[in-house]
């Protein structure tokens, strides 16, 4: 009989597995279809920036109150999957809570330290569910989070509430029935948060019990399998690509726009001067710019798919504040459902300016880089931003007129504005006359 | 004043064998914007008034190529770029200074980039090392405990995380610092970076400009200290458009300082 049932449990395993094989496979393609971007250097910083930002959590803590109720659910979710770890061996092996005999009086404090984390993971959860659809946290009834973003952040709270559920009352049951010393259920000793419930279960017969204990941990463990999958699709999956987003930082000054050596080498063959690589014909240049998601960084596009709609980014936008378009986070949620678009092979003839980014959202950017250093993750939105001006101005001659009337003063009288050059030294003619 | 107040060129260095120990990168608002001429004016007082051995591109300047950038215009970056590393590299520019957050940005983060390698600081980190080192002494006169609010320029705050060097310039001047609600890191645009300066904005339901003036007016300062003419002209407008512009001046640190030498 227990064998059947170590079937079932690695049929019920396995299949979530294949689809977060195949949907990690999918999104490490999309993520490539980027174009190339070294971030290869400084790996010492990188892994600084790494534990400081996505596992010290840093920036989170700019605002304390969410940080505090973020960091239990971050430790509790860290935690309680090492819990997860003896439910796989016993579900393996057909045993019931295998660390318990090895592990001696230290089961009972690790089982505590779960069930006080899942109580504040429930705990903050609610706290969220709460701050969403009560409160109505101006960050949270944006626009662009109508429809599914709204009812994804919903989703992953309430399936976090029911899993941390889950584990708290097939606890309960357990320690009744090691109270009635039904066979194969260990001494756990005490559990704090559990123990509350059992008034309730004490009056249930033990066939009800053993089944409300195993009905609990299929849930619990099948729960946790489909909900990985569903993260992947969700944004949630900044609970692991918030790692390897922060690795890949931009660690130049916020300042400094990334330099575009296609144009170099056309620059510099313009004014005669030697170009690196010698005189061998420009290897294909490519579009300037970005016109569609294919044409940003992978590390754009990883940035897309990190985002966690948190909104810090768009509060803090000086042109959102102001009642503009542009919205920096929608700016990530385009590109990543963009990017997906483009993965599954549709949408074709769209694309992510136009379609979906328009240049009035564009053109209110005023590059003062208060969505990167808003946003918890080190996500750059500006980037994605000045990629499409780029393409606006160069491939299509396409910017404002005043923008393009900029550029010809510049060309033509070397400053911004239509003076004349040679006025350029006036301030100075007074002074220096006088003297 | 007696003393004799010159703005040497380069080149008239040049021709007489020397070469300046620094730059006075003087930035297309500084050259052309009336407002702004009035603090380089003031900046080239200062640097006279302590001896500092400097000179200027004079009429050689050319715009750094940051708006066009910004603007997503590459190519005229590059080409403004290139022709400006030329012109410092055949003057042997080291060091630079310049009272544009702007220029300062693009000469230090990105002509390394296109091989123009040089030491450049914004005049407010320059007026901080002259204090420290006590060549330069202020003495707050007129500013003593009158009420200053600081702007926080996001070329130089983010973009370069230089927060704290105007701020002891200000100090300096024994006057009362009142920080804006937004301030600092979370500090709030004044609406012209990214080539904003150069058209009109977005439709919204407020100018920027107005919204961080109405913030600077929030704290009672009488003097709203900047440190870039961008910022210098949108805070204006904003006092004009709030009619406060007898009461509350916009002014540059580096103006603030020329005063309080006097
Ligand atoms: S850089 Fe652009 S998108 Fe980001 S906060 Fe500033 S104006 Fe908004
Ligand atoms: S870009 Fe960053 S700050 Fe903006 S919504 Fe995404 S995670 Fe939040």
């Amino acid at each position: 009989m227990t064998w059947m049932i170590q079937l079932v449990f690695v049929a019920v395993v396995a299949v979530p597995i294949y689809f977060l094989i195949r949907r990690i496979k999918q999104i490490r393609r999309n993520i490539l279809l980027g174009k190339d971007l070294d971030r290869s250097d400084r790996s010492g910083d990188r892994w600084k920036a790494m534990m400081l930002i996505a596992f010290g959590q840093k920036k989170m803590f700019k605002k304390p109150i969410p940080a505090f109720l973020h960091l239990l659910i971050y430790v509790g979710f860290l935690v309680i999957n090492l819990e997860v770890l003896e439910f796989l061996i016993d579900g393996l092996f057909g045993t019931h809570r295998i660390f318990a005999p090895y592990l001696g009086a230290f089961y009972n404090v690790a089982m505590n330290i779960f069930e006080c984390l899942a109580l504040g993971v429930l705990i903050s959860c609610i706290a969220f569910l709460i701050r969403r659809n009560v409160i109505k946290v101006s960050r949270f009834t944006k626009p662009e989070m109508k429809g599914w973003p709204a009812m994804d952040g919903n989703l992953i709270l309430i399936i976090e509430c029911v899993l941390m559920m889950a584990i708290l009352k097939m606890n309960a049951a357990d320690q009744v029935l090691q109270s009635r010393g039904v066979a194969g259920y260990v001494d756990t000793g005490h559990l704090m948060i559990s123990s509350l419930m059992i008034p309730i279960f004490e009056h249930f017969s033990d066939g009800f019990l053993i089944f409300t204990e195993r009905a609990a941990w299929w849930f619990h463990i099948i729960g946790i399998f489909t909900f990985a999958v569903y993260v992947t699709y969700s944004k949630h999956l900044h609970i692991f690509l918030a790692f390897p987003n922060t690795y890949y930082s931009n660690l130049a000054p916020k300042g400094k726009i990334q330099n575009m050596d296609a144009v170099t080498k056309e620059v510099k063959s313009m004014l005669g001067m030697p170009v690196e690589g010698g005189s061998e014909p420009p290897t294909e240049v490519g579009t300037f710019g970005a016109k569609d998601a294919s044409d940003l960084s992978w590390k754009s596009l990883m940035e897309a798919y990190s985002c966690t709609e948190c909104g810090r980014c768009t509060t803090e936008c000086p042109a959102n504040q102001t009642g503009k378009l542009l919205s920096p986070r929608k700016i990530m949620m385009d590109t990543r459902d963009r990017i997906e678009e483009i993965g599954a092979g549709q949408g074709e003839g769209k694309s992510l300016l136009g379609d979906f980014i328009t240049k009035e959202e564009i053109n209110a950017c005023t590059s003062c880089n208060a969505c990167t250093e808003a946003c918890p993750i080190n996500i750059d939105p500006l980037s994605i931003i000045l990629e499409m001006k780029r393409y606006v101005a160069m491939e299509e001659s396409g910017s404002p007129a005043s923008w393009n009337s900029m550029f010809s003063n510049i060309e033509t009288n070397f400053a911004p504005w239509k003076f004349s050059p040679t006025d350029r030294f006036n301030w100075a003619q007074d002074l220096n006359d006088k003297n | 004043m007696s003393e004799t107040i010159k703005a040497p060129t380069v080149a008239e260095l040049q021709a007489k064998g020397e070469t300046p120990e620094i730059l006075f990168w003087v930035g297309c608002a500084g050259s052309f914007d009336d407002r702004y001429k009035r603090v380089t004016v003031a900046f080239t007082t200062i640097l006279n008034k302590l001896n500092v051995n400097f000179a200027v591109l004079g009429p050689e300047e050319s715009c750094t190529g940051d708006p066009a950038r910004r603007a997503g215009n590459e190519f005229l970056f590059q080409m403004q770029a290139m022709a400006n590393i030329q012109l410092l590299d055949m003057y042997q520019v080291k060091k630079i200074v310049t009272a544009c957050p702007h220029c300062f940005n693009t000469l230090k983060n990105e002509y390394p980039d296109l091989g123009g390698n040089y030491e450049v600081i914004h005049h407010t980190t320059f007026l901080q090392e002259l204090l420290d080192e006590g060549k330069l002494k202020v003495s707050g006169g007129s500013f003593k405990g009158q009420k200053i609010t600081y702007h926080d320029s996001c070329y130089l705050g983010r973009a370069n995380d230089i927060y704290e060097a105007p701020r002891n310039v200000l100090k300096a001047l024994d006057a009362d610092l009142v920080e804006m609600k937004r301030c600092k890191t979370k500090g709030l645009c004044c609406g012209a970076g990214g080539g904003q300066m150069f058209k009109d904005a977005e439709s919204g339901d407020k100018e920027i400009n107005v919204e961080r003036t109405e913030e600077a007016l929030d704290t009672g300062a009488k003097v709203i200290a900047s440190g870039c003419p961008f910022c210098m002209t949108m805070l204006s407008d904003g006092v004009k458009n709030k009619e406060k512009e007898v009461e509350v001046q916009v002014k540059d640190i580096a103006e603030l300082i020329n005063d309080a030498m006097n």
